[in-house]
């Protein structure tokens, strides 16, 4: 049975939906503490060089929590909305919370069984992106950057 | 989509294409049968690389399996066949750009090492702390980096000439560009990422009135039109074999044999020398002097082969085609009011490349988009962020074509750009 040319477009709509869940269509559009922090603790930049992606991301931490965050730059639907969704994810988190995140989020995007897809809550929306195997350095650009953000932080550097 | 466009799609089938047999040309491309996610490949990434007729295929499985020898030391029949066939490839190669003679052609691997061969030995000695390179706000990666690193090496200037609102070079004072410092202008033929054609023969004879040579980046123009180095006039001409039909790893440095003959090698070995002892060597002739070591043999031939197959074809009536072809897709994505094209507004001035974005969608999602309609085009900055930044983009969407696309793929080009309108626009309700 071939499909027919209706089957044919609904499939090609449902992996694409998977890529482009509606949480992360939301979030490229509105995205969240999008802008700059006047005085953050760290503040690091990331660049993907295949797509042009670039976020800067501040980070201000308080006895070991972040209390506040924000991030700016250009890219396509999935860094951006990735980087506004993990903003959300780590506001008020504490910084060991944070950390274990980043685990769970890029153990997630190396295609690992063995996490908990519910506690990255709607980060997980992101796992579509595993299908679309050269975007998702987009979708690990902001991390990527968090992680060094949190270096910075952990070794007292501004 | 409006009920327009398949009509459009109908039209154009019925009219065939001037200058090409594109059915016939489809058929000898086997990858072209082949789908994309259930759907027909409509392969319009041509300028990164082209596909490969089995005639070029064929020539490559023709050598591996009946005359594999390495070749000039053989004393035997498959060598002296092996042989006489890279050196007859190199013989079509000149031809094929009117070259005076096979001894202009150096076999390297690629463009970028042919542009490498020219400023590691040209440039170490002809280049000072007093000197100048001029280059041109179009150049690929390719046609900069090599040019950074000597002038970095020598202490040399580096310049470049910009672009008009056109986005084609701005030569408006075009007598004050170089000086006598100015030692060598390089400048790309075609555009890879606008497809803009650049007057290159009205530049080498600016820059010879100057005292300066002229290297001339090939790999976007030799594919795509007649090209004539010696009406040109340039001194270094560079291309590419994958973009041009033939294998990938076999790239083509033209060289004035004047040039040639002074130049110091590039990598030592064996096959670049006549006599050697334990102190020092004496050279091999030109251009054998730089294609040291075993040479890509297989793919040498099979840029031959693939020389053959445009001549077949006649590289005037490749540019009618896709001068016609580009002339439909600018229509049909004019259409489309949203999208913005970037490069010359007329097809006499650029090559078969369209590059183009939607205001608000990054291009490597409307790839994605593009890809899951089995359309493969190229997203991003084209191995050229210096450009991108000047046209205040971090890419752009970049459709190519060649001798087998036809105006019925650039109908499903322009119906999945819609379908990629459509799907990040629904969602926004």
């Amino acid at each position: 049975m071939t499909p027919t040319k209706e089957e044919e477009y609904s499939q090609q709509e449902a992996q694409l939906d998977d890529l482009y869940r509606e949480v992360i269509l939301d979030h490229y559009r509105n995205p969240r503490y999008r802008g700059s922090l006047p005085a953050p603790t760290v503040s690091r930049e990331g660049y993907n060089p295949l797509c042009g992606d670039e976020v800067t991301l501040d980070v201000t931490a308080k006895d070991g929590v972040v209390v506040e965050v924000a991030f700016r730059g250009s890219g396509c639907s999935i860094s951006q909305s990735s980087a506004s969704m993990m903003t959300e994810a780590i506001m008020g988190k504490t910084v060991q919370q944070v950390e274990s995140l980043f685990k769970g989020f890029t153990a997630m995007m190396q295609g690992s069984e063995d996490i908990d897809l519910e506690s990255l809550g709607d980060l997980e929306a992101l796992a579509g992106v595993r299908k679309f195997p050269v975007r998702v350095k987009c979708a690990t650009l902001a991390w990527h950057t968090l992680q060094e953000a949190l270096q910075a932080l952990e070794e007292g550097k501004g | 989509m409006t009920e327009a466009s398949p009509m459009a799609g109908r039209d154009a089938l019925e009219k065939p294409v001037k200058g090409l047999d594109v059915a016939r040309i489809r058929e000898d491309f086997p990858i072209l049968a082949r789908e994309v996610y259930g759907k027909p490949l409509v392969y319009l990434d041509n300028a990164a690389t082209s596909q490969k007729p089995r005639q070029v295929i064929e020539a490559l499985v023709r050598y591996y399996e009946h005359y594999n020898a390495n070749i000039h030391r053989a004393i035997h029949c498959l060598g002296e066949e092996a042989t006489a066939a890279y050196e007859e490839a190199r013989a079509k190669v000149a031809r094929f750009i009117n070259a005076p003679s096979p001894e202009c052609i150096v076999f390297t691997r690629n463009t970028t090492e042919a542009i490498n061969l020219v400023t590691y030995t040209w440039g170490r000695a002809n280049v000072g702390p007093d000197s100048e390179v001029l280059l041109t706000h179009l150049e690929h990666h390719s046609n900069i980096i090599p040019w950074q690193r000597l002038t970095a090496e020598k202490g040399a200037s580096l310049r470049y000439i910009g672009l008009t609102e056109q986005q084609t070079l701005d030569l408006d004072g075009l007598e004050n560009l170089m000086d006598a410092r100015t030692r060598i202008l390089g400048v790309t033929h075609v555009s890879n990422a606008l497809g803009t054609i650049n007057p290159v023969q009205k530049l080498a004879a600016e820059a010879h009135r100057n005292g300066a040579i002229v290297l001339v980046d090939g790999a976007q123009s030799v594919p795509h039109m007649p090209v004539d180095v010696q009406a040109m006039d340039c001194d270094f001409f560079a291309f590419s074999g994958h973009k041009m039909l033939g294998p990938t790893g076999v790239g083509v440095l033209y060289a004035r044999p004047e040039l040639l003959e002074e130049m110091e090698p590039f990598l030592g070995g064996g096959e670049m020398i006549k006599r050697v002892t334990l102190e020092d060597a004496t050279w091999n002739d030109v251009p054998w002097k730089f294609e040291a070591g075993t040479p890509n043999i297989a793919d040498v031939i099979g840029l031959g082969a693939a020389i053959d197959y445009l001549n077949d074809l006649g590289m005037e009536n490749v540019r009618v085609h896709e001068m016609e072809i580009t002339e439909y897709a600018l229509r049909r994505i004019r259409q489309m009011e949203e999208v913005i094209i970037y490069g010359p507004p007329d097809s006499a001035d650029r090559g078969g490349v369209i590059s183009f974005n939607y205001p608000d969608l990054h291009p490597h999602d409307v790839g994605t988009v593009l890809d899951r309609h089995g359309v493969a085009i190229r997203a991003g900055h084209h191995c050229n962020q210096p450009l991108m930044r000047c046209l205040g983009v971090s890419g752009t969407a970049r459709a190519s074509f060649y001798v087998y696309n036809t105006l019925e793929e650039v109908d499903v080009l322009v119906d999945a750009l819609g379908q990629a309108r459509a799907f990040f626009s629904n969602d926004t309700n």
